[in-house]
């Protein structure tokens, strides 16, 4: 069969539009198509001013600062670590030297990097899209191929428009069947890295595709690409269909007009092809996946909300009791205990992978008619000021501020805190946020990974909580 | 970037899965600008309490260890953030090679990019490196580059593989970037033909 009519993945038919140049050592060159720039860019633009050297193509960039910026007001000055107020100030002012569109904290647009990306449209199909992020993987939702990389990589890539990559792998993750009500993509997500591990997917490209995907919302989506680096993935995809092209239409640096209806014939032609093969296949029932929250210091380390804490005795590896015996002394756990008798002091719904529309819409709709549980700090964090302001249109923010809940402005925020958004030692978060590592939250901080529904539920149980009690009960 | 061609040097045994980047550099040093020695933030909430004082329970505290320029981990190092301050901590400290059965992508491609060697060895070769370590505190070993060979003491000698471009630049301290720009014509090229048919 020729190389033209073998069925191809939607990786490959992105990978080899994409191909500038190939080396001997089968590196290959690859063409960039969008470059989305964040606050922790500074030390790569020294790079490149150390260098002399300017942006190849700055009208294929963006940039906006989330991680360095309070979300208790829009002013940055607001930030005490004048080391980290400069972050978002070298962003600002090596982004306009170069020439890039900023979009600054006094700009309804401003969020985190993972959500305005599709929010504007700069997310579309068939993109080769890069970030000095590892969450850049989100992008794949809408069929792009979106990847994380390092500083040097983000100075290479400024200079250039190029980026050199070892051809990876691929995997297809397949997940059939119909959700149990109160469950989303979130749960899909943990239940997948559950099956696969922290380390699953290293050196693979994730495409994700079967009913359960098909029939999710392009929120679902983005929270399930997002957390693939979380797998070890490189990217995350998912084929464009109705859904996504219905999500792109009208958006700001979506194609308009005749571009529109050459665009979509493009597009159509992305999915990966019928008897397209894979590397790795996986595959998952989704009437088997329950809301999921994690116990360990590892994203793998997630179980269904009705499960137990597990009992180093009862593991026979004696390498991998002495990793559960060191993270239940971490997290403060009893072997044994009901995950839903472990007390929270902090509820953090937000961050790339769970602070959109649909995730706040579906925290609100327990939290609605609520109380916070008394000594719990429960918070939510909009992933943009255009979700802040579709939420308040909604209502949301009411309900929300009604139960107890802070009500904050957009950004990274508590999922790792360099804004000084900080879980103390010892206390015990709820999140929505994509890493559960020993002091991710802070020094000594202790997470659990969860759905926006289990996290608000959490907030009003005072303890991890399954939130489908709660929707089934009157408030 | 510094040249690395051969290393005989104590190894540190992590006898860890899933070493994340976090763990490695915590988020908040993340901001100092790259003339500060990130050496002093490697492992820093493993190797020090709150008040600074040593954790003596953390093994690079040991004396055995304190000149350590290799690193033998479980799979998975350097998952999570794609924070290069991660290498930047490990190649300040003086590590200049890292052993193990796999690695996070991203960390993998920033060790390349800085002077750090990263091997990938099948799993029990890894144990095998580990035992030994355990069973000699502060032995040293050595990573040769040119040979692609790690040798450690008691062991068969141990290839390993790595991509010829990349082993060329570490052998000699080239910067990708500077390669990269002597293809530019080829990039032009490529964007003309490109942005003439976005939808092709």
């Amino acid at each position: 069969m020729s190389a033209a009519s073998r069925p191809k993945t939607l990786f490959e038919k992105i990978w080899s539009k994409h191909r500038i140049l190939e080396r001997e050592d089968e590196q290959e060159l690859m063409f960039v198509d969008t470059h989305m720039l964040q606050d922790g860019s500074a030390p790569a633009f020294e790079m490149l001013r150390q260098r002399k050297l300017t942006a190849h193509s700055p009208e294929r960039a963006f940039g906006t600062p989330d991680h360095y910026i309070p979300t208790d007001s829009r002013n940055l000055m607001d930030l005490a670590d004048p080391e980290s107020r400069a972050m978002a100030e070298s962003l600002d002012r090596d982004t306009k030297a170069a020439g890039i569109q900023f979009i600054g904290l006094q700009d309804q647009r401003q969020g985190i990097v993972h959500v305005i990306g599709p929010e504007q449209g700069w997310t579309r199909p068939g993109l080769l899209m890069v970030c000095g992020d590892s969450h850049t993987s989100t992008h794949g939702a809408l069929g792009a191929l979106a990847f994380g990389i390092g500083t040097s990589e983000v100075a290479h890539v400024v200079a250039t428009q190029a980026i050199w990559q070892r051809r990876p792998k691929t995997m297809r993750i397949t997940v059939d069947g119909t959700l149990a009500p109160g469950v989303s993509g979130k749960d899909i997500i943990l239940a997948i890295i559950a099956k696969i591990g922290a380390a699953g997917a290293v050196g693979h490209v994730i495409e994700y595709a079967g009913s359960a995907i098909r029939n999710l919302s392009i929120e679902g989506r983005l929270t399930i690409c997002n957390m693939s680096i979380e797998a070890g993935a490189r990217a995350g995809m998912i084929a464009p269909d109705e859904t996504t092209f219905a999500y792109l239409a009208g958006r700001p640096f979506s194609p308009k007009g005749a571009q529109w209806d050459q665009a979509l014939a493009y597009w159509s032609t992305l999915p990966s092809d019928p008897g397209a093969t894979f590397d790795r296949e996986v595959s998952l029932n989704a009437q088997d996946i329950e809301p999921m929250l994690t116990w360990g210091n590892s994203p793998e380390d997630a179980m269904p909300v009705t499960s137990r804490v597990p009992d180093p005795a009862a593991i026979a590896d004696p390498q991998r009791r002495a990793v559960v015996e060191r993270m239940l002394d971490y997290m403060g756990l009893t072997a044994g205990m009901a995950l839903t008798d472990v007390r929270v002091d902090r509820v953090f719904i937000g961050s790339c992978t769970n602070s959109r529309i649909e995730d706040l819409r579906s925290a609100a709709s327990v939290a609605k008619g609520r109380k916070v549980a008394a000594g719990v700090e429960a918070w939510v964090v909009p992933g943009s000021g255009l979700v802040k302001a579709q939420a308040e249109a909604e209502g949301l923010d009411k309900i929300f501020v009604a139960a107890g809940f802070q009500w904050r402005f957009a950004g990274c925020s508590m999922c790792l805190g360099v804004n000084g958004d900080l879980v103390a030692a010892g206390k015990r978060c709820a999140a929505t946020s994509n890493r559960n590592f020993v002091g991710r939250q802070g020094p000594g901080s202790r997470t659990h990974l969860m759905s926006p529904a289990t996290a608000a539920a959490s907030a009003i149980a005072g303890h991890l909580a399954d939130a489908r009690a709660l929707v089934n009960a009157a408030p | 970037m510094q040249p690395f061609k051969r290393l005989e040097a104590v190894a540190l045994p992590l006898t860890r899965a899933n070493i994340d980047t976090d763990q490695i550099i915590p988020a908040r040093f993340l901001q100092k600008p790259r003339i500060n020695d990130f050496g002093a933030y490697l492992f820093r909430d493993l190797r020090f309490n709150k008040d600074d004082s040593k954790r003596p329970e953390f093994i690079l505290n040991q004396s055995e260890y304190v000149a350590a320029k290799i690193v033998v981990a479980q799979r998975n190092f350097g998952c999570g953030s794609s924070r290069e301050q991660a290498v930047w901590a490990l190649y300040d400290y003086g590590v200049r090679a890292v052993l193990a059965p796999s690695f996070g992508d991203i960390f993998y491609s920033n060790s390349l990019k800085n002077g750090l060697l990263p091997i990938v060895l099948p799993a029990d070769v890894i144990e095998a490196i580990l035992e030994t370590l355990a069973r000699q505190p502060g032995v040293q070993i050595v990573v040769d580059l040119e040979q692609q060979c790690v040798r450690a003491p008691g062991l068969a000698e141990q290839s390993f593989g790595i991509a010829p471009f990349s082993k060329h630049c570490l052998l000699t301290g080239m910067d990708e970037l500077d390669y990269t720009l002597t293809h530019a014509d080829k990039i032009a090229a490529f964007v003309r033909q490109y942005e003439a048919n976005p939808y092709s």
